[in-house]
């Protein structure tokens, strides 16, 4: 069997030499259970941990020396009112920073205030990569908008997009995080009201608009280098997405024959005398594989499933990251080419084109700061996800592994005693 | 080299029925087995033409045996070989079931493969059917060879050393004709209107089992086939995570490697199914093999029904003729008979004639006799020897069945394993990423 590796080339011999290495390093806190480091467990015990978070929150501590600013999202509760009925999450904040009043501030916020707190960022902060939202509605059919499943899921998406955002340099200081985080509900609500209103935000997106239809002259190097990474890497994603998906299926499928199965030993059974034991034996084993392979199912829709769907959706978050930049040097190509052709009002044009030069500057390095941070997380989260589920596939095996043994050694047990039986008869 | 069976041999045997001596001298030791190592150690394709003159392909076994003398130093006897077909597999089986009625004779590895699931071809040229069924054929000999009444038979052993002439010795034996009866018993059995007043309770339980064993064993052979079907399913699309993350490496440069190689563990993940499902035939192969005993046991019990039958048929009779001579001999009329009716309407007989009667009646009643009691003994004979070749099956079964499910379980825990090792390989590489 491991002739195929060792052909491949593969050092298994090397293998479990290197890995005690790796457990020494610090790098690899995915594999520390010590969940005291962050958070999370100060907060509320009942706060089921996601260890990548975690692992991601303590991670890029480079930006900052410390962090001072730990978010969380938990405890969601339905509402019913005449109208509609919705979920909220307790955001709780803890905090050592002096623009904020209090150290600790607990609110309710509802899917439409993370909706809100996003569009927000992504409008102050165009070229800043703002982590996505778990989607709005699961069309699949798989899952029920009020099934503990989906609201578990959508909570630790809610929960890892807050993280990434007090994790920023940037973000973690915009003012609308700080109302988010500390308003009462009116407060925010009020505050929504304000801002830019529908008619400017028509009046951008007319203008960008425009903008992609011109098109980018000179895009730099690097950004065409992003946009063929991310348009490959969103493929890659959607593959494997869809690949998991069928697993699943396949599993499903797998699953609902199994159950099948074990019932046939012991209607079996009921007609035989000495192979009673064995044949209720088998059943019992299959049963129990049965038991392991749903908790297989159900971890792979919790981790791997969630963790690809991110990513996909990270993917078009870029995509159009990658087009408000151009956008933006759109814009001022445009200007400068006015300023070039035309010889009237010098001067303004001038200022105006110089204000769209340092905008382009400012977009540029802002974006390729946050590029470099988005693939360091994003390796970390794949590096995590896919451990963790090489992890529960080797988990499920064992499991499956201790129920066979355990039969071989009663069958066996059962036959060293016919045998002395018979001897002493 | 032995007699050919019979009764004699049934004797003997079954003065140790549960093979009690079996922990010391295995069984086979007792019948041609111990002379005499078997195998079929090969398969090929053969073309020929056929009765019609047809050109066909057609597959071949080759059966070798070696005479095994333990008390001769030297043990390397040469092999003799001879090639058969699984025709002529057949041809033997239908004899020893004539031969042999009261034996649960052992079943030939199926003719067309059933119970597929969808990557195994149903062709029966396919290279691991043709194995399979090679294995198949080697089993159904050994298991006539280690049978106490069977392995004694002269046309088995010629089956298994005369390459020439044997077609032709087996029918000499006029088995064939008696095979249409066996068939008729079968029609017989399915016709409502033959049945048997006092059914031996032990054969109508054992009818039962070996419906029951029939219906169960072809169940669990579905199921597990589905089961396959969908675990092929499960393992073969984790060889798309090798695909993707092979494209996926391309673009990246710190976790490139990482991904590659994680790419190859998932294929040979998918790979590693083709293997483990391939072994599990065997032990469907195993199940299959009761499946067909399950026939056997019936084919067993329809032939002591028709004994039974023609047993009360007999009685039957006598009683009927007796009490046409106590009829006869009194003058009462209780039975219905055509002749009574017409000497009721055309007159009385005549004395002479009523003595004639009497001696033919007398005749028939002495030969009526004579005949219930042959099908008496051979009834008896039949229930004795049958009784004792079920208790042999029954051991046989028990212990076969469940080294079966034991070596499912090595199955299993082999699969696990292997899964394991992939799993953590594929860890590894992630780790490293």
């Amino acid at each position: 069997m491991s002739s195929n590796l060792t052909a491949a080339g593969f050092p298994t011999q090397a293998l479990t030499g290197e890995m005690l290495e790796l457990d020494e390093d610090d790098d690899l806190e995915v594999f520390s259970k010590d969940v005291t480091l962050t958070d999370g467990s100060s907060v509320s015990a009942s706060l089921p941990t996601s260890p990548s978070s975690m692992t991601n929150q303590y991670r890029f501590e480079e930006e900052s020396d410390a962090r001072d600013i730990f978010v969380t999202v938990d405890n969601p509760e339905s509402h019913v009112t005449a109208l509609e009925t919705f979920i909220t999450y307790r955001v709780v904040t803890k905090t050592t920073r002096s623009d904020f009043d209090s150290c600790e501030y607990e609110v309710r916020r509802r899917y439409q205030d993370f909706l809100w707190l996003r569009d927000r960022l992504e409008e102050t902060h165009p070229t800043l990569i703002v982590h996505p939202l778990p989607e709005k509605f699961v069309m699949k059919g798989m899952v029920e908008r009020f099934n503990n499943d989906f609201i578990e899921t959508r909570r630790k998406a809610l929960h890892k997009f807050l993280c990434r955002i007090a994790e920023h340099s940037i973000l973690s200081c915009n003012a609308d995080f700080k109302i988010f985080l500390t308003a009462q509900a009116w407060e925010l609500t009020s505050h929504k009201k304000q801002g830019p209103g529908l008619l400017s935000r028509m009046g951008d997106t007319v203008r960008a608009v425009a903008a992609s239809v011109r098109g980018v002259k000179n895009r730099p190097e690097e950004f065409v280098a992003m946009q063929e990474y991310v348009d490959t890497f969103s493929q890659r994603m959607g593959s494997l997405d869809k690949v998991t998906q069928r697993i699943f299926k396949e599993m499903k499928e797998y699953l609902d024959d199994l159950k099948q199965y074990g019932p046939t030993y012991v209607l079996w059974s009921g007609s035989e005398e000495e192979l009673v034991e064995p044949l209720k034996g088998v059943a019992g084993c299959i049963d129990k594989c049965c038991q392991a392979t749903e908790e297989q199912l159900s971890q792979m829709s919790d981790n791997l499933v969630p963790l690809l769907h991110e990513y996909v959706l990270c993917s078009d978050t870029i995509k159009a990251v990658l087009r408000r930049r151009d956008n933006i040097q759109t814009e001022y190509e445009a200007k400068y080419d006015i300023l070039v052709n035309k010889q009237a009002d010098r001067e303004a044009l001038k200022g105006e084109v110089e204000k769209l030069e340092d905008k382009v500057e400012c977009a540029n390095s802002a974006l390729k700061g946050d590029w470099e941070r988005w693939q360091s997380k994003m390796r970390g989260d794949v590096k995590a996800g896919f451990v963790s589920t090489a992890q529960k596939n080797i988990d499920y095996h064992e499991k499956c592994l201790a129920v066979w043994e355990s039969f071989l050694t009663s069958v066996n047990a059962d036959q060293s005693v016919e045998k002395s039986a018979g001897l002493n008869s | 080299m032995a007699d050919s069976g019979g009764p004699e041999a049934a004797q003997l045997s079954s003065n140790d029925p549960k093979g009690e001596l079996g922990d010391v001298i295995p069984e086979e030791a007792r019948s041609l087995l111990r002379k005499m190592e078997i195998s079929v150690a090969e398969a090929e394709k053969r073309t020929g033409k056929n009765a019609v003159n047809m050109l066909e392909t057609y597959t071949v076994y080759l059966i070798e045996t070696r005479r095994v003398d333990s008390s001769a130093e030297n043990q390397n006897f040469s092999p003799d070989s001879l090639w058969r077909r699984y025709s002529e597999f057949e041809l033997l089986r239908n004899y020893l079931l004539v031969t042999y009625p009261f034996v649960i004779v052992p079943p030939l590895p199926e003719k067309r493969a059933e119970f597929v699931w969808h990557k195994l071809s149903a062709d029966n040229m396919d290279p691991d059917f043709v194995e399979r069924r090679r294995i198949g054929l080697e089993n159904f000999l050994l298991r006539v060879a280690s049978h106490p009444i069977l392995s004694n038979d002269k046309i088995f052993y010629d089956f298994l050393t005369e390459e020439n002439g044997w077609k032709e010795e087996v029918m000499e034996t006029g088995f064939q004709p008696k095979l249409f009866i066996l068939a008729d018993s079968r029609l017989k059995a399915l016709n409502a209107t033959f049945r048997v007043k006092n059914p031996d309770k032990r054969f109508t339980e054992l009818k039962h089992y070996s419906d029951e064993l029939q219906s169960v064993t072809s169940q669990l052979l579905r199921v597990r086939a589905r089961v396959a079907d969908r675990l092929y399913g499960v393992y073969k699309v984790h060889g798309n995570y090798g695909r993707v993350f092979s494209e996926w490496s391309a673009i990246e440069r710190e976790m490139g490697d990482g991904l590659q190689s994680a790419g190859h563990h998932m294929d040979a993940y998918a790979a590693s199914i083709d293997d483990i499902l391939e072994e599990e035939e065997n032990y469907a192969d195993q199940l299959k093999e009761y499946l067909f005993y399950a026939e056997a046991l019936k084919a067993v019990c329809r032939k002591h029904e028709l004994l039974q039958y023609e047993l009360e048929t007999a009685a039957q009779d006598l009683m009927s003729k007796k009490q046409q001579r106590e009829e006869l001999a009194s003058g009462t009329v209780r039975t219905f008979s055509l002749k009574g009716m017409t000497s009721k309407l055309f007159g009385q007989e005549t004395p002479e004639q009523r003595e004639a009667k009497m001696r033919v009646l007398e005749e028939q009643i002495q030969e009526g006799e004579e005949l219930l009691q042959e099908k008496k003994t051979e009834c008896d004979e039949y229930v004795r020897n049958a009784w004792s070749d079920m208790e042999r099956f029954t051991v046989q079964k028990d212990r076969d069945l469940r080294e079966a499910m034991i070596s499912y379980a090595v199955m299993q825990i082999s699969m696990c394993k292997k899964g394991i090792q992939v799993w953590t390989n594929a860890k590894e590489c992630f780790s490293k990423m």
